[in-house]
């Protein structure tokens, strides 16, 4: 495997981890919020979307297009009625709460499913391939990556043009003054929570398509995703990308030097940027 | 006649501390009325308690003869009652424009709009897509006013307009306050120098440690009055 090539695989396999990162920089940059259970909603939307190939026997853009409304009011509904009862002055409670819903992720699912390992079926486009000069890119993670650009400018876009985007801000920079605008930071709070849950969902339907999940495999996407947001930057979309694909091209070369090395050369950079410039490399918090 | 804002009996709380002791405050549709006293006395907390940020009992604040004692901010605010806060409180990630246009999230109508605000402040318009903090002090008072503005209200509550400003300033932010009340609106403003609470309103409450120790026409008491009022001694 030629260097170019890792790289570029590093740089895709880093776009699966920015949607894994995404909804976190989001909560985050709302909401102060760090959610804790973030790689259990992605294995949790791996299940739903396998549960309903299992059902109707569609392929995976149909089960997205289902599991998308589905996620989005799952999330508004999390944070309506259970996160926001945890938000305040102090971050222990929803630290906590989060710690507890995945717990309860896992368990529901190791239940419902058993531990044994499944997949999405992809209709093939796991083994497609192209050639780009020397460097051979499969179809899957191409169209990871180009889905996790697109979403990444969507939300910036959002927060930097929309009407919503500016009620985001304003109830993360104060909640109270933003309340006398006649804003209801509840349901601002709620929205933003039902928008990461709808990054959330294509993370899970894409990571049940490129590889197997298992009911355990949470706290490990939750590790990717923190790493991505910390070294991006808290809060700032396009610097959880640039996070996502830094850590994809380490983690790669570390693979490319030994295959047990990968992960490790990720936590390596994780903690040499919390060293060197804990803030990230993007600490911009909005727009 | 029901007065515009009445409180009777208002007591506050911040947990176990008392704020406020029994405040008996009117305000007549579109009188100008400066509420003046030490720091602590109680003057942002009665301002916080008219707007919701410190809940109340629900008949102790009525508008336009309505209880809304504890009511959500943003249900007062579409009720008509607008707050500029004590510091300006302007958010920090949104331009001068986008702050200014957080204030019509009310969706009341009105004469104010963006334009109408503009050619109050005019250098607003030149900085409409500067970051609100990055503005001068007294230039975020304008968008801190304009804001509160924007939602068109009936009553403009206005703490600490002058803290931290030069006197020029002070003063071109109180020359605008005629075009304010020009059609109706009434204001409350909540204010450390005497001298300019009794030139701009037509009457004067002074707060002492939460109870209100002294009120009148502006023009009608002396500095002595005040004085007693305001410091106890």
């Amino acid at each position: 495997m030629s260097l170019l090539d890792t790289l570029v695989q590093g740089l895709l396999l880093g776009g699966l981890y920015a949607l894994f990162a995404l909804g976190l920089s989001l909560m985050f940059g709302v909401m102060r919020l760090t959610n804790t259970a973030q790689g259990d909603f992605i294995v949790l939307a791996a299940f739903a979307a396998i549960a309903i190939v299992s059902l109707v026997a569609a392929p995976p853009s149909v089960v997205a297009l289902l599991l998308l409304p589905v996620a989005f009011a799952a999330g508004y509904a999390l944070q309506r009625w259970v996160l926001n009862g945890t938000l305040g002055k102090d971050p222990l409670p929803s630290l906590v709460v989060t710690f507890g819903l995945s717990i309860v992720i896992q368990n529901a699912l190791l239940e419902a499913f058993s531990a044994d390992p499944r997949s999405l079926e992809s209709g093939g486009l796991a083994t497609q391939s192209v050639s780009v000069g020397p460097v051979t890119l499969g179809v899957l993670p191409l169209l990871i990556f180009g889905v996790a650009v697109v979403a990444t400018a969507a939300l910036q876009a959002l927060f930097d043009r929309t009407a919503l985007g500016r009620s985001f801000r304003a109830v993360s920079d104060d909640k109270e003054i933003a309340e006398l605008m006649g804003l209801d930071a509840k349901k601002v709070y709620a929205l933003a929570t039902g928008i990461a849950f709808l990054v959330i969902a294509l993370a899970g339907v894409f990571q049940a398509m490129r590889t197997t999940v298992s009911p355990s495999d949470g706290p490990l996407l939750l590790l990717f995703a923190f790493e991505a947001v910390i070294i991006g930057g808290m809060g700032s979309f396009w610097g959880t990308l640039v996070g996502a694909l830094a850590l994809g091209i380490v983690q790669q070369i570390g693979f490319r030097i030994d295959p047990g090395w990968g992960i490790w050369f990720g936590h390596l950079m994780f903690l040499a940027v919390l060293v060197v410039r804990p803030q990230g490399l993007f600490p911009k918090t909005r727009g | 006649m029901a007065a515009l804002v009445e409180t009777s009996g208002l007591t506050a709380f911040y947990g176990d501390a008392q704020a406020l002791f029994g405040i008996d405050f009117r305000l007549e549709a579109g009188e100008l009325v400066a509420i003046i006293g030490a720091n602590g006395a109680g003057k942002s907390t009665f301002l916080k308690s008219l707007t919701g940020l410190v809940k109340v009992e629900r008949d102790a604040v009525r508008f336009n003869g309505t209880p809304i004692g504890g009511a959500a901010p943003g249900q007062i605010v579409r009720q008509g009652l607008a707050m500029v806060p004590e510091g300006r409180r302007l958010f920090p990630s949104l331009s001068v424009e986008e702050n200014l246009r957080m204030g019509a999230n009310a969706g009341r109508s009105g004469p104010w709009n963006l334009q109408r605000l503009y050619k109050m402040f005019p250098i607003l318009e030149q900085k409409k897509g500067t970051p609100g903090t990055a503005l001068s002090g007294g230039q975020q008072q304008m968008v801190a006013i304009g804001r509160a503005l924007m939602s068109n209200p009936t009553l403009l509550l206005c703490d600490e307009l002058s803290l931290g400003l030069a006197p020029i300033v002070i003063k071109e932010i109180y020359d605008a306050m005629p075009a304010i009340t020009a059609e109706g609106m009434s204001v409350v403003i909540v204010e450390q120098d005497v001298t300019v609470a009794q030139r701009v309103s037509q009457r004067v409450y002074c707060f002492q440690e939460g109870r209100v120790s002294l009120q009148g026409r502006s023009d009608q008491l002396t500095r002595e009055q005040i004085s007693l009022a305001y410091f106890g001694v």
